[in-house]
């Protein structure tokens, strides 16, 4: 029920978005994003919202925080 | 599918995998209490991959299956009443009540709307002035601040013939009532990512430090399960009960305040009854004062006879992380995925649809 996935922002026309996720394109609402949004920017979507813009930094940080994990992991096992 | 593939490396998996099972020693239960980990943890085959002294056990995470009884018995009630269209989520509608369920009520002519998204029901309001549309609002709090947005904008719009009927359920005074009960034996939680999204983390704060349990903020894919059980095997190695988040690129720890100033405009919180964990004080939604006009409970009498639960069925139990569906009498019996019994056999991220759906 709490599903949500994360989407492309294509277009904002005032409180609402054309978001696509693997060519697939909906309209959203704006009103509750806890930040604003740029066409460009990935945000995450629930039951017809965009709730959260998602922080590109954070994002690659733990990616890297994985990667750190696996090159321990590697070094541990030789 | 930037923001998904990365967190479904095979490899990366594996390391996690081996970590965990380098690093866990004692027996431990954790707790997942979101009904799209329940599902994950399933679909990815998580549960086999880990060392037997860990446990994942399910909790009250599905929204549709916590709905209680007498809230589906006031559903079907006013679905009842022929100036009313009825919007809803689609699992919801398959949900037994006390005699009857929406699907069957559909069955026999009432009108009943599938909707996608709270705003559905709303365009369904302004396209037929005649009819009064009730949408009935289930979910956590990923979830209310849409509906509360949806009410602002039926407002603003001038909207006389859009209600709903609030059945919205706080997720932490029911950490705390689950807690309270006494009988479940946890070492920690597995946090949901979207309600996180919304809330924060303040109120898990208060469970690690009033419990000593520690939690962990989830994301959705398989390696964001991994990491987290790996990062609550470590605090609990080490007797630490704190709270961290895994899942950084969908949650905060202050939470979406724009969204909760949504929220806390349109609703107060209320008691409200949870099927399972009974009433929870201020763990509902209700609408303010000031939105009454679109509260359905208003407009209707909505009195319904003492709920009726089918004997036997376990969903309390399960829902309370005691009983698992394999220990109910009716899962797999009498209640299937095609005629359910309880709400945790229908909905898709329902507990005992889940075991059924991924059973050997």
């Amino acid at each position: 029920m709490c599903l949500a996935v994360p989407m492309e922002i294509k277009k904002i026309t005032d409180n609402w978005a054309v978001v696509e996720y693997e060519g697939n394109r909906q309209e959203v609402r704006l009103d509750v994003i806890d930040y604003q949004p740029e066409v460009g920017d990935y945000v995450i979507i629930h039951a017809g919202f965009a709730i959260h813009r998602i922080d590109e930094e954070e994002a690659k940080e733990s990616l890297r925080y994985w990667k750190e994990i696996m090159a321990n992991a590697d070094e541990a096992s030789q | 599918m930037k923001h998904l593939s990365e967190y479904r490396d095979k490899d990366l998996a594996q390391k996690l995998i081996s970590a965990i099972w380098a690093r866990s020693k004692k027996p431990i239960h954790l707790m997942e209490v979101c009904g799209t980990h329940t599902v994950a943890i399933f679909r990815h085959g998580i549960r086999g991959v880990l060392p037997t002294n860990i446990q994942l056990i399910s909790g009250p995470g599905c929204p549709v299956c916590v709905t209680a009884t007498e809230e589906i018995d006031r559903a079907i009630k006013l679905a009842r009443y022929p100036e009313v269209i009825v919007a809803t989520f689609g699992d919801l509608i398959r949900v037994p009540g006390s005699d009857s369920s929406l699907q069957q009520e559909r069955a026999m002519g009432r009108v009943i709307r599938l909707v996608y998204s709270s705003f559905d029901a709303l365009k369904t309001a302004q396209e037929n002035p005649n009819k009064k549309v009730i949408f009935l609002a289930i979910g956590f709090e990923t979830t209310a601040p849409a509906i509360a947005a949806t009410v602002l904008e039926a407002q603003r719009l001038g909207v006389e013939n859009f209600f709903i009927l609030s059945a919205h359920k706080l997720l932490p005074p029911a950490l705390t009532a689950l807690l309270n009960f006494g009988d479940l034996n946890i070492h920690g939680f597995i946090y949901p990512g979207h309600v996180t999204t919304v809330i924060g983390t303040a109120a898990y704060e208060q469970v690690a430090q009033t419990y000593h349990l520690p939690g962990v903020v989830c994301g959705f894919e398989p390696v964001d399960i991994l990491e987290t059980v790996l990062l609550l095997v470590e605090q609990i190695e080490k007797g630490q009960a704190r709270v961290e988040i895994q899942y950084k690129r969908g949650a905060t720890a202050e939470g979406n305040l724009k969204a909760l100033a949504v929220l806390n405009q349109v609703f107060v919180p209320c008691d409200a009854p949870w099927r399972g964990l009974g009433l929870i004080p201020n763990s509902g939604l209700t609408l303010r004062a000031e939105y009454r006009a679109f509260a359905a409970e208003d407009q209707f009498d909505l009195q319904v006879p003492p709920a009726k639960d089918y004997p036997g069925c376990a969903c309390g139990e399960v829902l309370r992380g005691v009983k698992t569906p394999l220990q109910c009498k009716l899962f797999g019996t009498v209640c299937l995925p095609d005629s359910p019994i309880g709400p945790c056999m229908v909905s898709t991220e329902g507990t005992c649809a889940a075991y059924y759906k991924y059973r050997d």
